[in-house]
């Protein structure tokens, strides 16, 4: 059975620090799928909203939230959270809603007002809960992306300007992005000048958090077909796997891997590609280029591996030969990345597939990877969550 | 108000022994599973349904797995000193457990003077705020 499902249309509200309500990003990001799509909205039978926990309880139902917005029509409505892979685990419910007949043109949708400044847990005094626990004996989330980063400074012998030249190429990609928030262009003795956040990485190294929204319409093949968009890209894989017991690295907000006494350590980051070319039935070779969760520069090079583009400890030499630039051999981030857009949770890993889209679509203008047939993301967040999609032409 | 008796910032995570303290794990009875933090009731291995845990002592020396710093002063519940003290924060891997543990790094140990590989030991040093919290220091074996 061919488990694929088209991508009618997609949309986005652009990412800043907007401070207004995440619906007005939802349904300006909604419309603008719709239209793209050319799908009429009473003709959505199904909305999958990715949650956000920042906003009270219109977040926590923020698939019926958004449809309230629209205008309620009477769609079947689901929400779904799972950190940074929400949008990924609301586009997985659409599409076996689809591949079961249940319905045939769906909503994905996401969408997020970030506070100002650092994350930090909920208040009070809890020491049940990990996150609170890790704040306070001072482990903040950079200190995870810079463990990371000093191990493959000392396993592989990458350097700091090596994790700049992935900040120096995003910056590039996303300069010409009407949708990213950050659009200027960056030297690496610009990135060498910032601020020391977590030795080894700096402030242009880490991610920020921003507003923003994605969307996507997503149907049936046969769907597509009737409404003359038989050559709409198509989600091949929608893997949403968890880690697989004994963790090999130490992850937020853990602060400690599980012991491999009795059982094999396994890498988290690794599992989540993996299953996704074994449901495409594809492999790392037929990529035409990436969407990775760059939450820092380092981790980049991390995600490149895990990928399986090259084996471990090679990432720094591609980018420092251009292969992961647009142009080269096999672009990642041509969007500009987390490095350009900051973190808006829910939507991040949607604003993902959107750019596959445009790009397998070949609609992505300055920044379109030349010939792109598939596209595949990579994205990780808070316990044991993370995804990764294929799309394809 | 200054108390002679140090409350730890954590009850329960540690021993207060200050020559050779622990931390305090658990340890699985049917499939030997060490865990920390020690609160668990269920068994994590998949194939393992133990629900039964002894609290052990984990080992107080281990490997540096990867390190760096705090060079900017973290939200709360952190505290902190004003002006902030950036300090160290080490993972580290224990041989026994086969498991990797992060903890701040002793006061007055810099990024510069830790390396990966580099073996540590356990020890107990105040927070900003007081209270006593484990922290990783540099073995001598590791002075030039």
């Amino acid at each position: 059975m061919n488990k694929d499902i088209a991508i009618l249309g997609v949309g986005m509200h652009p990412w800043g620090k907007w401070g207004r309500n995440f619906v007005e990003y939802g349904v300006v990001a909604a419309r603008a799928a719709l239209a793209d799509a050319g799908v009429n909205w009473r003709d959505v039978q199904f909305v999958s909203g990715a949650a956000t926990m920042r906003n009270g309880y219109p977040g926590y139902v923020a698939g019926a939230t958004f449809a309230q917005a629209l205008g309620w029509q009477g769609a079947q409505v689901n929400t779904s959270y799972a950190a940074c892979a929400s949008g990924s685990q609301a586009l997985a419910a659409a599409r076996s809603k689809i591949l079961s007949g249940e319905c045939e043109v769906a909503m994905v949708i996401g969408a997020d007002t970030t506070p100002k400044g650092f994350l930090a847990p909920q208040k009070g005094e809890r020491p049940d809960d990990p996150d609170w626990v890790r704040f306070r004996v001072g482990i903040t989330n950079p200190t995870y992306f810079a463990l990371y980063a000093r191990r493959r400074m000392a396993l592989y012998g990458d350097t700091q300007d090596d994790f700049a030249l992935v900040k120096v190429k995003n910056a590039e990609h996303g300069f010409d992005n009407p949708n990213a928030r950050y659009r200027k262009k960056f030297s690496a003795q610009d990135v060498a000048a910032s601020a020391m956040v977590a030795d080894p990485l700096r402030l242009m190294d880490i991610c920020a958090t921003s507003d923003g929204a994605a969307a996507l319409i997503v149907s049936s093949l046969d769907y597509a077909r009737r409404i003359g968009k038989k050559d709409a890209p198509r989600v091949a894989a929608v893997s949403t796997v968890t880690p697989t017991f004994a963790t090999d690295t130490v992850e937020m907000p853990d602060l400690a891997t599980d012991s491999a006494v009795a059982a094999e350590p396994q890498r988290f980051r690794a599992a989540l590609p993996r299953k996704a070319y074994e449901e495409a039935g594809i492999g790392p070779e037929d990529v035409s280029l990436a969407e990775v969760y760059d939450l820092s520069t380092a981790l980049e090079l991390d995600w490149m591996e895990d990928l399986q583009f090259c084996a471990r400890g090679e990432a720094a030499k591609l980018v420092r030969e251009g292969v992961t630039r647009i142009g080269g051999r096999l672009p990642v981030n041509p969007s500009g990345g987390l490095a350009c857009f900051g973190e808006a949770v829910p939507a991040q890993a949607l604003a993902q597939v959107c750019e596959l889209t445009w790009q397998l679509r070949g609609q992505s203008g300055s920044r379109q990877v030349q010939g792109a047939k598939v596209g595949i993301t990579a994205n990780q967040g808070l316990f044991g969550h993370g995804s990764s999609v294929i799309v394809k032409r | 108000m200054d108390t002679p008796v140090k409350t730890p910032v954590l009850e329960g995570w540690f021993t207060l022994d200050e020559r050779e303290p622990h931390l305090l794990g658990a340890r699985c009875a049917a499939c030997g599973t060490y865990y920390f933090p020690k609160a668990i009731k269920f068994c994590r291995h998949p194939d393992c349904a133990g629900e039964s845990f002894e609290e052990v002592k984990l080992s107080r020396t281990g490997r540096i797995w990867s390190y760096t710093n705090a060079a900017y002063k973290p939200p709360e519940p952190y505290i902190s000193n004003d002006p902030f003290v950036p300090y160290g924060i080490a993972a580290v891997e224990l041989e026994q457990e086969r498991m990797i543990v992060l903890g701040q790094v002793a006061s007055g140990v810099g990024v510069e003077a830790l390396k990966v590989g580099m073996r540590v030991e356990l020890i107990l040093e105040p927070l900003d705020d007081g209270k006593l919290s484990w922290k990783w220091k540099p073995l001598p074996e590791n002075k030039p």
